[in-house]
């Protein structure tokens, strides 16, 4: 166990000093992919080996649990996809040869805090990681000094520094009322915080845990803390889109996920799993007016982050197992499909010169393979069927309709439906619209590697939609049933 | 735990060390002059120093001496010395577009201060906490982190931003102390590290946004809409 701990992040911080020390761009992109490669392996073979409980190790600073452990093989997988996608995105970046070593150590630098985060069993800690991930982010998103882009990383970082604060000020006060019952010094970790929770008074808990969920939801991407997220998203390269939205949502996600395990106990579970829902059914209602009149590619694709990070919140706070295996699952299924998108929007803007959806036309007679791959990943990640995310989403609504908000369960399928078609509808004119006036034709030529991971990415959603494993379900059922954390 | 059993004494150098930090914290909301909320945030960063100190002194805590330093060092005089530097590499000296005047600003901050004490009263009658100590020092963590969100949301220059969320952070290690003495070392440190990277990283940040956008003014930084 703790050597799979040492592999998963070891491999990139070796990588980081390697790619810094030679220094050289062909270099840097092969040993960050080599990195990747192992990293998902390990995530890989930690969820098959690591037991259905919890588990401390490293003198009680590491925790495996399965929930942490699920969300470390979305790291891994979208980290993977996303260094193989870089090869060729970036070679398309002219101006920025000379600077890709550094890139590629700081995509490491940020696949290796998100690994980090799951496995902290001390929540000061799984902060300070979820802090760092914003700092080494931020200079992703900044990564091409365009005016616009220099604007949205100072964006992000203001706004979810000043979020996360306030998930610090919780965690304080989660540790206060721990104090109360377990003497004045204890080791603050998660089992501590839960086994305190019956004892601490019930207006104490809720306001430390509504101070963590605003806290976190401000990383989550939650509306109406999500205000960083379009512009963060839209405006760093498209693999580090693809890192942002479709990896550390999900390593944020699991933070509140974890406090609302702790709360559970102390008598006000079902108040905070409503807060969680109604935070839940707020995404997906902005997300839904700001799809429908984006003009912006990758914009859209941010929305769409806000608005299955709402599915997923809504997953969690309906509980049972219904909600949390649709949630995990819908976790995979989002991670790979956003990954799909933003891969896509990121060919598609470098072939027509824009970030416009309306300079984007005939996607299919330009090109067919790309194309035909991104409109199909459209079609998945509005939760169509046969798609996996179609199953998940169906699994999140059942397990609402069983729950006291069941209210939000017809919210959510309305919202979907107004989804599905403006969605579709943008999608509709890049495909069948009118073509482009003359001379405005693209003229890049696509390689294998612009295009071999939207394959990838396609064909693993495609398969989660046919078959949800019955280990997998045997997983998510054992993760629901011993309690969240 | 501490605050439960503590002499007459420290319970008046605690309660005046958390008020100064909160009338420094108005000094911020009063004055436009950058350095002046500089050296103001430096000035409540040894304030809470000596809290730090005085906790680790009365409760018989030793690491707090430790801390003490720490935030002294960091906090208290590295933190501002780079914003300084800041200010004057910007060549900005004072905020040209409040939203609201000082007198009027600070109004707002004096309801946030009786909101806070609400807030920690109603808990504190919750949890019949036997000293008042308590109720201060939620008071003071509450005031500052909401005072440290008004700061941000009225002034529009981007160091502005950087001290507004450092007066936030400054509140819950100031309530941290008094409430949590025992929180475990390692986490404080690291939270001072984490600081420290975060000034820099804005720093960085900072310079960017003055050679490729040009501003460093949140009214000026209007492109990305919708």
């Amino acid at each position: 166990m703790s050597s799979l701990i040492t592999i998963l992040w070891g491999v990139p911080t070796a990588a980081i000093i390697a790619i810094l020390l030679l220094n050289r761009p062909r270099a840097a992109e092969y040993l960050n992919l080599m990195a990747a490669i192992v990293v998902f392996g390990a995530a890989v073979t930690l969820l098959l080996i690591a037991p259905d409980r919890s588990l401390v190790l490293g003198g009680g600073y590491l925790i495996l649990a399965p929930l942490g452990n699920w969300v470390e093989l979305c790291v891994a997988i979208v980290y993977l996809l996303a260094s193989l996608y870089a090869v060729g995105y970036m070679r398309l970046l002219r101006k920025e040869e000379s600077r890709l070593p550094l890139f590629y150590a700081l995509m490491a630098g940020f696949a290796l805090t998100m690994l980090v985060a799951p496995l902290m069993n001390n929540p000061g800690l799984y902060w300070i990681v979820i802090d760092l991930t914003t700092i080494v982010s931020a200079f992703l998103v900044g990564f091409e000094r365009e005016a616009e882009s220099v604007e949205a990383a100072w964006k992000y970082i203001v706004i979810v520094s000043a979020g996360l604060s306030l998930a610090l000020l919780g965690i304080v006060l989660f540790y206060w009322g721990g104090t109360l019952h377990l003497g004045p010094v204890y080791a603050m970790t998660w089992a501590n915080l839960t086994a305190s929770a019956p004892f601490m008074p019930k207006a104490l808990l809720l306001l430390a845990f509504l101070l963590v969920l605003v806290g976190f939801g401000t990383k989550v991407g939650l509306a109406p803390m999500h205000t960083w997220l379009p512009d963060a998203h839209s405006e760093g390269p498209a693999p580090v889109s693809a890192m942002l939205s479709a990896a550390l949502l999900n390593t944020a996600m699991l933070g509140i996920v974890r406090f609302l395990g702790v709360v559970q106990g102390g008598g006000v579970g079902l108040l905070g799993r409503t807060a969680l829902v109604v935070l839940g059914a707020l995404s997906l209602f902005l997300a839904a007016f700001f799809i429908i009149r984006q003009t912006g590619a990758k914009r859209l694709m941010a929305y769409s982050s806000v608005e299955h990070m709402g599915i997923v919140a809504l997953g969690f706070g309906f509980g049972g197992v219904l909600g949390v295996a649709g949630a995990m699952y819908h976790m995979l299924n989002h991670s790979l499909a956003k990954s799909h998108m933003f891969f896509g929007s990121g060919n598609m803007m470098r072939a027509y010169g824009s970030k416009e959806m309306s300079a984007v036309r005939s996607i299919l007679s330009f090109y067919p393979i790309s194309g035909f791959l991104w409109l199909l990943g459209a079609v998945a990640i509005t939760g169509a069927p046969p798609f996996g995310l179609f199953l998940s989403e169906i699994t999140i609504m059942r397990g609402g309709l069983q729950g006291p908000n069941a209210w939000a369960v017809w919210v959510m399928g309305l919202l979907l439906i107004l989804i599905f078609i403006a969605f579709l509808n943008h999608f509709r004119a890049m495909a069948f619209g009118d073509e482009p006036e003359s001379g405005a034709e693209p003229t890049l030529k696509l390689s294998l590697w612009n295009t071999l991971p939207l394959g990838l990415t396609l064909a693993a959603v495609l398969v989660l939609g046919f078959w949800w494993p019955s280990a997998l379900w045997r997983f998510f059922a054992a993760a629901a049933h011993r309690g969240l954390p | 735990m501490l605050i439960f059993h503590l002499g007459l004494l420290p319970t008046s150098v605690f309660s005046l060390l958390a008020i100064v930090a909160l009338v420094l914290s108005f000094v911020m909301l009063g004055s436009h002059w950058l350095k002046n909320h500089v050296y103001s945030f430096a000035a409540e960063s040894w304030v809470i120093a000596f809290l730090s100190a005085s906790v680790g002194y009365y409760g018989h805590y030793e690491e707090l001496y430790f801390i003490a330093i720490l935030t002294a060092l960091f906090r208290g005089s590295l933190l501002p010395y780079l914003l300084l530097r800041l200010v004057d590499r910007l060549g900005i000296e004072r905020e040209f577009t409040p939203l609201l005047k000082p007198a009027s600003s600070m109004m707002i901050g004096a309801f946030l201060v009786i909101f806070a004490y609400g807030v920690a009263e109603a808990l504190g009658r919750r949890l019949d906490l036997p000293s008042g100590i308590a109720v201060l020092a939620l008071t003071c963590m509450f005031s500052l982190v909401l005072i440290g969100f008004l700061l941000m949301v009225l002034r529009s220059e981007a160091i502005s931003h950087i001290l507004g969320l450092l007066v936030i952070e400054n509140g819950i290690f100031l309530g941290s102390q008094i409430l949590v003495p025992g929180m475990p070392l390692l986490l404080e440190l690291v939270i001072l590290f984490d600081l420290l990277v975060i000034v820099m990283t804005f720093g960085i940040l900072v310079r960017y946004l003055k050679v490729h956008a040009g501003a460093t003014s949140s009214r000026a930084l209007q492109k990305l809409v919708g």
